[in-house]
């Protein structure tokens, strides 16, 4: 048995420098590119609401929230550069569209209740999914996983604050929280993958411990643990077949819409475009302050 | 024109280690210590940062485990377990 496979088996985590077969390594920068992607891209559509904050504890709130989501980003940028990737190079293979972000930052966030749903629904949703990925396999990844679920459960729980300070207004508000908790509970059950029977690398990312447990069993997760916050909250799930299942002791629920789900990320969903315009055009305005820093770094540099 | 990475290490109170807690890039060192305050101490996680260029690390491979690391199992008498002392002499 290869060194890889013992430190697989005994439950221990793979670092940089370690032999691994390629296919793990492919595995792992498709994985956290596509993680660090997301968090950057995820900036977008709370960062929209920035200026159109409702109270200035608000703005503060949802600033130091898009500021962890670039930090996330960051973190994962830098554990993909530990498997040999470039920064510039990931950058580049995110805005020309060869890596993927998460599906669900392709909706448009369309009142501030948006705001608290995201916290509370895609934030839990990614909570759900990041907690296991402490335990990944591959040490740099795991490491930046506990940094940011850290940090990920302020996210929710301002956006359950967010909903029940709403809630407890007036009727117009509740609207507002159910339109949005309509609008963003089907993309948020997208947000684990498609189901298990659909998810060829389940069981390869499994064995080699990058993944601990399926998708469907995490969204399975996601659904009772989001019920009763749901119930507490005064709002209804969108789900005409979401109901409590004392034999199996979990919710049944309905069945997202697999295609919905394929066409946006194929590139066809209500923002995409959108996202990637933006993405890019901060790239590109921000090159003359990339090159002015490292000509004052060179310049430094020869006069000491 | 890509800039260099860095190492960074933060002491999380008076008392104990820098610890390492990731990397960023950054064109120079000062740069890359005020990059470090903004993505790894945004939350009170320490009272001072280092900062290091990855290059400058040297670290030892993974094939060389052994060499650096062995625990030189003919070299018990480095253990305190090597010495038998009479269980009624107190306090050692």
């Amino acid at each position: 048995m290869s060194t890889f496979d013992e430190v697989i088996a005994a439950d221990q985590r793979i670092e940089p420098r370690d032999e691994m077969p390629e296919a793990y390594r492919k595995t792992m920068v498709r994985q956290i590119a596509q993680h660090a992607h997301s968090e950057i891209i995820g900036m977008q559509p709370e960062g929209y609401w920035i200026t159109r904050a409702p109270s200035l504890r608000r703005k503060a709130i949802l600033l130091a929230k898009v500021q962890d989501e670039a930090g996330h980003g960051l973190y994962l940028y830098a554990a993909a550069e530990t498997l040999g990737m470039d920064r510039a190079d990931l950058t580049e293979r995110l805005i020309d569209g060869r890596q993927k972000y998460s599906s669900i930052f392709n909706y448009p966030t369309l009142s501030y209740a948006d705001v608290g749903v995201i916290g509370w629904l895609v934030d839990g949703a990614a909570i759900c999914n990041q907690v296991p990925l402490c335990r990944s396999s591959y040490g740099p990844y795991a490491r930046a996983m506990i940094r940011v679920c850290k940090e990920e459960s302020f996210h929710q729980r301002q956006g359950y604050e967010l909903l029940m300070t709403m809630m407890g207004g007036t009727a117009a508000q509740r609207a507002m929280v159910q339109d949005a908790v309509d609008r963003w509970w089907w993309p948020s059950l997208m947000m684990f993958g498609p189901p298990d029977a659909d998810s060829p690398n389940t069981a390869r990312s499994m064995a080699w411990r990058i993944k601990r447990h399926t998708n469907d069993e995490l969204r399975q997760k996601f659904v009772d643990m989001t019920v009763p916050q749901a119930e507490r909250l005064g709002v209804t799930l969108p789900d005409p077949e979401l109901r409590w299942n004392a034999e199996r002791g979990h919710h049944d629920f309905g069945t997202p819409d697999w295609d919905e789900l394929k066409r946006v990320i194929g590139g066809d969903g209500p923002c995409n475009a959108e996202r990637i315009a933006n993405r890019r055009r901060a790239h590109e305005e921000g090159a003359w302050v990339r090159e002015a820093a490292a000509a004052h770094a060179r310049k430094k540099e020869a006069t000491p | 024109m890509t800039w260099p990475l860095y190492e960074v290490f933060v002491r999380g109170k008076r008392g104990l280690n820098h610890v390492h807690v990731g990397s960023l890039h950054a064109p120079d060192d000062e740069s890359a210590l005020h990059n470090a305050r903004d993505l790894y101490t945004r939350r009170n996680e320490g009272v001072s940062i280092w900062v290091v260029r990855s290059a400058h690390i040297t670290a030892s491979s993974p094939d060389e485990q052994d060499a650096f690391f062995a625990p030189s199992g003919d070299k018990v008498y480095r253990h305190p377990t090597f010495y038998a002392i009479p269980d009624d002499v107190p306090h050692i």
